[in-house]
């Protein structure tokens, strides 16, 4: 086994990819019968530190409708100067470049090592990266200093010849023009009035004028920038006055009645950022950076009315079918996500208010581009200011650690196809021959555009086995995929990473202990949470855990060893054995359960759900717990209500919350001054302890964890007490005993009762 | 008057209708020329006799003593009775060639009249009358013209309707005067009767009136004219001769002859009294010239020359001015007395205000109203009023006071609503007072009760405004604000055009720099140290640009919007601000909008989203207030209201036509109720270089209260001190907003139809989103019942407004008026000029549903009307030949043909379809003073002018023959001023008036008068500032030389001649009038 958990993760360090199963079943009828379906995580700009760009172009295969990048999976013909194309089977010349090749001398793309490449294509225009900043305006005095602020400071985060343009709103919208010395200039749009992109870019003077002197010259190309520069202009020009310009930025000076929330037109400023984007710089990398005190009241896009004693909606309302607002904003923020992922721009949503700002209707705009959602109580927090500074890290060589415009094409070979995609991505509408027509997520299509990434990206690509039952795969034979992302590196340089993999074929009759012990669980949870969630988002919330449930049991049942209808006798291989605690805490997390989450809370828990890497979405399904005591080295200990302990101070990582809790006795010691004793001093070093490790997960986690430190029977304790396992409740306390830990008052169950029952429904033979 | 004139008229009738009709016939009619004639001789024969004998002659003696004119008194008599006689009478003017000093003219009317004992009266004054005339001011003369009255008296009884009290009489008498200048006439009129004849020949001479001595040389030729100047108009004939004849005519046959004529046949002089030209001319020839009559039928054709009227003959408004001007000027107008007519609006006169409004602020029609409708429709005297809420009063006189009746608001009646008033009647003991209005009793507030005194009026009378005063003010309370809110201070927003053409032209320069120092002369309240007015900018091509000027910004900041589908402001805070407050952003803002759009090349517009913008930006400022928009071209961008080139100068004189004076669109009308809905006044200033569409882009400025000013091809050097001087006293002058006016009237008449700038939501409040001090409101009135002559009629005219404080206030203005059951007390007490005033607005609206043909049938049927029911009821009776004209009226068929002639019921070709909306939009709200220099220009012979002295020199009529070649004159209209130079002016004149050494050298293209150190051009100048000073707006001053291509524009408005564009000259249009008259007293 260990092999097979070094393979796997070789694999991921060397191209990005986990795949469900690593030895793939080699025909449909068995591959659905493994449960979980073949599928990969895949993270197309995972950080490769030893992976140079080649400064060439990929070698395509000549089939149209291939053209598949040479791989070293491909048989070569050194002599013929010929390549075979292991999907297609193209025979295909190489180019005139490639004449010296041989043997002994191969291009890096031949090379097993680099089964992940990444190419520098020179050609095309190179457009600086472009930063479009959407402020409301209808901030309380101090979050809007706080927020000017932040922007200010980001002008230096960014690139200097970065285009960067200001949108801000209110009751109006205002796009400021940013190149005028003197009077500052700002065109206006009403907040309440939905615009064609048409119309706004007339409006803004973008379209362009019929040039009734230059009819003898058809190439106008210099005039665009010059257009276009009225609103993005590079920061190095205007950052002087882009500083005062927010610097002067006034809260909204439209009176807002008693009783009333601000009109805000979240809806129309959007529009209009998509608009401006879309008329100036389409099929460039850009972000849409929206900031947001609260929710949309007015015009397209509005979630809530502007009467305070109407709340904004709840998860009640809707499953009432009582939110008004709710479909039309959708739909609203759906067309706009889709214009602007259609042009390769993303849009960024930075939500701080402490009631819910409509993150639920404005989820799509985040989720279809690969934009950012950060949701905090405030600007003025170190959650959003940490958080906003980190949108312009850098990565290891100094780079930013965002890429644009990507487009994911996959290609398989002949046994599988291709059923979906679940991510930050849009569907390219590619239809081809490896494109199934069973559908898992975003399906139809073997090409994704992904208009904003970052090296933790990561998209699950779910795929089918289409090879029948008698059609045997020749003994050794290989299935291969291979993942060809184009896009736009920070750099401006426009890049291609390709990715291509193969797995063996394996007779699910006779060697179905290969395949179990390929099974990568930690893979399986998350492409099965992925999925999850993803029928979440359209299904009602009983439903998606009843085929979670379903499809758990039938794994069980597949890969169990049992005897019939005796629990006691389940087991599972080593390989399996954590899968079912996975979905456990999966079916307790708030991608599915909506219980105390406000709607905004799930869009936002999904929405990171669905594009963080394999460790962090298996630390969002199953929080880790580390215990800090004097009785050894900190531990990571069970997610249990077992392990809250009184002499423990429990550091919890749920990706979304660090909790820092000190045990009942510790929280005593703490009060009583012991930590500033100096014969107590490892007392401070062991309240210090889970702080250095939280700054450590801090420093690292985008977005900005929430930062909870508590201790034994403190309000904030709740989010550690929501996440353990309730072995012990009010209701079996005595019944365990008292030997450790602390009951949760809850009716959930248990891991042990969801185990048993998981037992005894596998073995059942009635089902 | 009218009696005066009445009897006056019922001898010239009688006489003068022979050879008037002899005359006219002929003329007009091509009649039988022979026959008439004759008869019309043998008519003129009979009246002549009586009216030789009437007193004229001694009249006219006194006349003789014109240059004694001072004694007014007589002369009303006489007066009075000229303008009626003249029409027949005016025959004296045979006389009149020997007598010609004394108006001899008249004097021989006088004669004529004389037979007819009342003619004569008439007659004599009439004679005098040519001077006399304007004795309008009879009135108060009639006391010291007792003998006047008698012999007044004496032709009333003669007509027998007359006969009415005494009193009457002596109205009569005063309206007579005022036709006969000659007041000094009636004395000796009386006298005269006996003497009368002889004297008035000599007197018939002399009728040019007043000061012309001269005169009687053209005597010969005008001795008839001056006399028949005012009424006689009947022999219309003559000008059908044409006017370059009459120099010629008169000599030749007419002049010549009369005088022989008189003396044998008084009465035909008399009758040529009445048209003095013609009568002469008949008199002489009358074989001979009824022959010519029939030409003017068919105006000149054949024998014309004979015919012709002298010009001098005929009414002349310069006389009647000036009469008016010596008889009344001198003393003020005290306003207690009922139904008092007032000196005309060329006069220079202060106003007592005791119980009534100054005429500066309403003016009637008439000052007698008949008491039945029947009466009314019968005499088509239009009832109107002519109301100025805002005038401005010059410094000696008093603004209205204003009173405050505490929390409970202005005290009213409870039915009716009328304030109260120095009208309404204390009853029992002071607790309870009856309305004047609706007569029903309402208790008197205890916080207002007074004692009364023994004759029933309260013991604070004199403290209190509103019980002894003609106009005053309340302050309103919380109840008479919108929303029952008192309202902010008002705001003004700049909106300018920053396209290409005003940008290139320096327009948005000069706009810029001129508000910079502007904004500090914002009106203000009275006392205020700083006005209250927030001042706000929008910039606009295609989109709008507004400006957040806020005080704590650096820098101003702007704001476009291109939304113009769907106009909204886009900042609250910021855009409309206190002056002085952001003083150093409004400044950096005004001299940084010229460099911003410097290099625009935006040549479309938008206009109906500018007024939108302002109108959004005063509402969610919840205040009221003005848009200065500045404009240049037809709105053609795409946007609400957006415009097309419509112009089609085809479209004249057909059924069409009125589409030209039509808003292209309906979204102007309900724009503009939307702005009057929010007090949003609009002004516009247009710089057009071609067709802008005017008639729409009129609609919201018109409705809403607001002024238009038109600079046709700006150009910076000749025309920004016109314009800049307009903006500045456009901005500057006092203005209401948010303004709702309503008239209320006694039982019986009822304000039915309102003219001038405003929107009317309902049939009786007149709305205005803004009224200045020189919008003028017209309202007609018809009756609904019987009127009693006791109590007369009230008239109370209460306007709610917002000050330029933001203060809610209501000012009153109450007049009372006479009611008759005679028809000649109410021809006795109209005032041509209102009447005028309300013509032309009734006219100019007609012209939006009517074809103009139409319209001007119309206007001349109904003053045919008036005048034919005068003669056919307020006459003595004579021949129909003659025409005789109501002393008050004497000028009405010459202001007549001015209002048909005008640019929009009879368009020149030069004239644009622009300009006649212009005008038509422009004419709707002028004042009674307005109109009246506007349709009858002031010419004004610049060389005659006395150095020395600040005094004009005599203002002269608008014809061509008028001016010298050697002489320079100056004409204005309210819009123009030009200065005509004659070819043969001296060189020195040139010299120091232009610097230029000769007539060639002039210039064209002088937009002011050079400024030369010498008293000739200083004099000139201080005329032209004193003109200039006198009218609401800058008027452009144009050089004109004689033989020049510019002078066809002059000619224009000479109105007494025949227009290019086919108008009558004044003559051949009496004639016409005469026709009409005669066809429907026939």
């Amino acid at each position: 086994m260990a092999t097979y958990l070094e393979f796997i993760q070789q694999n991921e360090e060397r191209d990005g990819v986990r795949f469900s199963w690593n030895v793939w079943p080699s025909s449909r009828l068995e591959a659905t019968r493994m449960v979980v379906p073949l599928a990969c995580l895949l993270t197309p700009l995972k950080e490769r530190l030893d992976l140079p760009p080649v400064q060439y172009e990929p070698v395509l295969c000549s089939r149209p409708t291939c053209k598949a990048v040479l791989n070293p999976l491909c048989q070569v013909d050194y002599r013929a100067k010929l390549w075979a194309c292991n999907f297609c089977f193209q025979r295909n010349q190489f180019p005139p470049a490639y004449a010296g090749i041989s043997e002994v001398n191969q291009p890096a793309e031949l090379m097993p090592q680099f089964s992940t490449i990444e190419y520098i294509v020179q050609r095309g225009p190179q457009t600086p990266l472009i930063f479009l900043y959407v402020v409301d305006t209808c901030l309380e005095e101090e979050d809007l200093q706080a927020l000017k602020e932040s922007l200010q400071m980001s002008l230096s985060l960014l690139p200097p010849d970065a285009l960067v343009g200001l949108i801000t709103f209110g009751r109006m919208v205002q796009v400021h023009e940013l190149s005028c010395e003197g009077i500052s200039k700002s065109y206006v749009f009403r907040g309440t009035k939905d615009l064609a992109a048409k119309q706004i870019q007339d409006m803004l003077g973008l379209s362009r004028p019929a040039v009734p002197m230059q009819q003898g010259r058809p190439l106008q190309t210099p005039e665009q920038p010059v257009i276009s520069s009225r609103f993005l202009q590079p920061v190095h020009k205007i950052d002087m006055n882009l500083t005062d310009l927010l610097g002067e930025l006034q809260r909204d000076p439209w009176p807002v009645t008693q009783g009333k929330r601000p009109l805000r037109s979240t809806g129309v400023a959007l529009s209009i950022a998509v608009g401006l984007l879309e008329g100036t710089f389409p099929n460039t990398g850009a972000r849409i950076m929206l900031f947001t005190g609260g929710p949309p009241t007015q015009g397209p896009g509005m979630v809530v009315g502007d009467e305070l004693k109407t709340p904004i909606r709840s998860w009640h309302d809707i499953e009432k079918d009582n939110a008004r607002f709710m479909k039309k904003a959708t739909k609203h923020y759906e067309t706009l996500a889709n214009r602007s992922a259609a042009n390769g721009h993303c849009i960024d949503i930075y939500a701080c208010a402490l009631d819910q700002t409509g993150l639920l209707e404005m989820k799509c705009c985040a989720n279809l581009t690969g934009g950012h959602m950060v949701m905090g109580d405030s600007f003025n927090t170190s959650l959003f200011k940490q958080t906003f500074q980190r949108v312009f890290s850098k990565g290891y060589n100094g780079e930013f650690r965002m890429a644009f415009g990507a487009n994911l094409d996959v290609k398989t070979s002949r046994e599988l196809k291709i059923a979906g995609a679940i991510g930050p991505c849009i569907s390219l509408n590619a239809k081809g021959p490896c494109v199934s027509e069973n559908e898992l997520g975003i399906g139809g299509t073997s090409q994704w555009k992904i208009c904003s990434l970052d090296p933790s990206t990561t998209l699950a690509i779910y795929f089918e086995v289409v090879n029948q039952h008698n059609a045997p795969i020749p003994q050794g034979g290989r299935g291969a995929v291979q993942f060809v992302t184009q896009y736009q590196h920070s750099s401006t340089q426009r890049r291609i990473r390709v990715t291509t993999i193969a797995r063996n074929w394996a007779d699910a009759q006779t060697q179905l202990q290969h395949i179990e012990a390929a099974f990568d669980q930690e893979a399986a949870a998350v492409l099965m949470a992925r999925l999850g969630v993803y029928r979440a988002e359209s299904e009602e919330g009983p439903d998606v855990l009843r085929w979670l449930d379903r499809q758990l049991i039938r794994l069980c049942q597949k890969f169990g060893q049992y005897n019939k209808d005796d629990p006691n006798s389940f087991r599972l291989s080593e390989s399996f054995s954590l899968y079912p605690q996975f979905i456990f805490h999966l079916r307790r997390s708030p991608f599915l359960q909506v219980f105390n989450n406000s709607p905004d809370e799930s869009s936002y828990y999904r929405h990171h759900f669905a594009r963080q890497d394999l460790t962090q979405s298996l630390i969002m399904i199953q929080p880790i717990l580390y215990a800090y005591s004097f009785h050894g080295p900190p531990e990571p200990v069970l997610l249990d209500s077992s392990s809250i302990l009184p002499d423990r101070i429990l550091l919890m990582d749920t990706f979304f919350q660090i909790v820092i809790y000190l045990g009942e006795t510790i929280a005593q010691w703490q009060k009583a001054g012991y930590q500033d004793m100096p014969e107590y001093e490892n007392f401070k070093h062991l309240l210090q302890a889970p702080l250095d490790d939280a700054q450590e997960i801090l420093q690292t986690r985008f977005p900005m964890p929430r930062y909870i430190h508590t201790e034994h029977g403190g309000s904030q304790a709740r989010f550690l007490l929501s996440k353990v396992n309730p072995s012990q409740t009010h209701n079996n306390l005595y019944a365990w005993g008292q030997e450790s830990g602390a009951p949760i008052l809850t009716d959930d169950v248990s891991l042990q009762v969801f185990m048993d029952h998981l037992k005894k429904l596998a073995v059942s033979s009635a089902s | 008057m009218s009696v005066n004139q009445q009897a006056h008229t019922g001898p010239p009738y009688g006489q003068p209708q022979p050879g008037y009709q002899g005359y006219q016939q002929p003329a007009y009619g091509g009649q039988s020329l022979p026959g008439v004639p004759q008869s019309q001789y043998g008519a003129y024969n009979g009246p002549m006799p009586g009216y030789q004998q009437p007193v004229p002659p001694q009249g006219y003696f006194p006349s003789l003593g014109f240059p004694s004119k001072g004694s007014p008194v007589s002369l009303n008599s006489d007066t009075s009775l000229a303008p009626n006689f003249i029409g027949s009478l005016r025959a004296p003017p045979t006389s009149g060639a020997p007598p010609p000093a004394s108006g001899a003219s008249h004097p021989s009317g006088h004669l004529a009249y004389s037979p007819f004992e009342h003619g004569d009266v008439q007659n004599g004054i009439p004679a005098s009358a040519a001077p006399m005339q304007r004795p309008p001011a009879s009135q108060p003369f009639l006391p010291g013209s007792a003998p006047t009255p008698v012999s007044q008296i004496s032709t009333f009884q003669q007509y027998g309707p007359p006969p009415a009290s005494v009193q009457q009489l002596r109205n009569h008498m005063a309206g007579m005067t005022i036709g006969s200048t000659a007041a000094s006439a009636p004395p000796p009129a009386g006298l005269g009767y006996g003497v009368g004849p002889s004297s008035y020949p000599p007197t018939t001479g002399a009728p040019r009136p007043p000061a012309m001595p001269g005169p009687p040389l053209t005597g010969q030729t005008v001795a008839g004219p001056p006399s028949s100047q005012p009424n006689h108009v009947s022999s219309p004939p003559p000008p059908s001769s044409m006017a370059g004849l009459h120099p010629g005519t008169p000599m030749s046959g007419l002049h010549g002859p009369p005088p022989p004529t008189h003396p044998p046949q008084p009465g035909y002089q008399m009758q040529q009294n009445g048209s003095f030209g013609q009568m002469r001319g008949p008199q002489p020839n009358y074989g001979g010239a009824y022959p010519g009559a029939p030409n003017y039928g068919s105006p000149p054709g054949p024998p014309p020359p004979p015919k012709r009227l002298d010009p001098d003959s005929i009414p002349s408004p310069i006389q009647v001015i000036e009469d008016d001007r010596n008889n009344r000027g001198s003393e003020p107008f005290v306003t207690g007395v009922r139904g008092q007519v007032p000196p005309l609006v060329t006069t220079n006169f202060l106003v007592k205000d005791q119980g009534n409004a100054s005429p500066r602020y309403i003016r009637c029609t008439s000052y007698n109203i008949p008491c039945t409708s029947d009466m009314a429709k019968q005499s088509q005297v239009p009832l109107a009023a002519v109301i100025k809420p805002l005038a401005t009063l010059p410094p000696e006189e008093t603004l209205p006071y204003l009173v405050d009746h505490g929390e409970s608001g202005p005290v009213r009646c409870n039915r009716c609503k009328a304030y109260m008033c120095p009208f309404m009647q204390f009853i029992e003991g002071g607790r309870r007072f009856q309305c004047c209005f609706c007569s029903c009793v309402t208790e008197v507030p205890p916080h207002y009760f007074q004692h009364l005194d023994h004759t029933g009026k309260r013991v604070d009378f004199y403290d209190r405004p509103e019980l002894s005063l003609g106009s005053y003010e309340f302050l309103a309370t919380v109840d008479y604000c919108k929303n029952n809110k008192f309202p902010s201070p008002p705001a003004f927003i700049f909106m300018i055009d920053v396209s290409y053409n005003a940008v290139k032209s320096g327009l948005v320069r000069l706009i810029c720099e001129e508000l910079k120092s502007l904004l500090d002369y914002l009106p203000r309240e009275g006392n205020m140290e700083e006005s209250a007015i927030r001042v706000g900018f929008v910039t606009y091509n295609k989109v709008l640009h507004f400006y957040n000027v806020k005080s704590s910004l650096a820098q101003p900041q702007m704001m476009v919007v291109s939304d113009v589908a769907d106009m909204f402001v886009p900042l609250l805070d910021g855009f409309l601000v206190n002056v002085n407050e952001s003083r150093t952003v409004i400044a950096s803002l005004l001299d940084q909008i010229p460099e911003m759009f410097a290099d625009t090349r935006e040549t479309e517009t938008v206009f109906a989203p500018v007024i939108q913008a302002g109108l959004e930006a005063l509402k969610a400022a919840e205040c009221a207030g003005k848009l200065f928009i500045f404009h240049t071209s037809l709105p053609i961008a795409e946007a609400p209201g957006k415009l097309k080139n419509r112009d089609d100068r085809k479209l004249i004189n057909t059924d069409k036509e009125k589409t030209l004076f039509q808003p292209q669109t309906s979204f102007y009308n309900n724009l503009a109720k939307d702005c009057v809905a929010q007090g949003c006044c609009v002004d516009l200033f247009l710089f057009p270089n071609q067709y802008l569409d005017v008639a729409t882009l009129g609609v919201v400025p018109y409705q809403t209260g607001g002024s238009i000013y038109k600079y046709a091809y700006f150009q910076l050097e000749t025309d920004q001190y016109r314009f800049l001087n307009d903006l500045r006293r456009d901005v500057q002058k006092e203005v209401g907003f948010d303004a709702v006016m309503r008239v209320r009237t006694s039982t019986g008449i009822r304000a039915t139809d309102f003219f001038g700038a405003f929107y009317m939501s309902n049939t009786t409040d007149v709305e205005m989103a803004g009224l200045d001090c020189d919008k003028t409101i017209t309202v007609e009135f018809k009756h609904d019942d019987k009127l009693s002559e006791d109590s007369g009629a009230l008239l109370q005219c209460a306007l709610l407004y917002t000050s330029c404080a933001g203060q809610r206030r209501l000012r009153i203005h109450n007049l009372s008026l006479n009611c008759c059951t005679q028809l000649a007390d109410l021809y006795r007490n109209c005032e041509t000029d209102t009447l005028i005033n309300y013509l032309a607005k009734y006219a100019y609206r007609g012209v939006l549903n009517s074809p103009v043909k139409t319209v001007r049938d119309a206007l001349i049927n109904q003053c045919a009307q008036i005048l034919a029911c005068y003669r056919k009821n307020c006459a003595s009776p004579s021949s129909a030949g003659q025409l005789i004209l109501p002393e008050c009226m004497k000028l009405l068929p010459v202001y007549l043909n001015c209002v048909l002639k005008s640019d929009v019921l009879q368009p020149g070709p030069e004239v644009t379809t622009d300009d006649r909306a212009y005008i038509r939009q422009l004419v709707t709200s002028m004042d009674v003073a307005e109109t009246n220099v506007f349709f009858y220009p002031r010419l004004l012979p610049l060389t005659k002018a006395d150095v020395d002295s600040d005094s004009l020199p005599a203002a002269i009529r608008n014809s061509e023959e008028r001016l010298s070649k050697g002489d320079i004159y100056l004409l204005e209209n309210g819009l123009n001023v030009f200065v005509w130079v004659g070819v043969s002016v001296q060189q020195g004149l040139i010299q120091n008036l232009f610097g230029v050494s000769s007539f060639s050298q002039i210039s064209n293209a002088l937009s002011t008068l050079p400024v030369l150190e010498n008293p000739f051009s200083k004099k000139v100048r201080s005329i032209v500032d004193m003109i200039q000073g006198q009218r609401s707006r800058y008027m452009k001053l144009i050089i004109v030389k004689q033989e020049d291509k510019l002078e066809m524009l002059f000619k224009h408005f000479l109105v007494e001649d025949k227009s290019l564009s086919g108008g009558a000259s004044y003559v051949d249009f009496l004639c016409h009038m005469h026709k009409e008259i005669r066809q429907l007293l026939s």
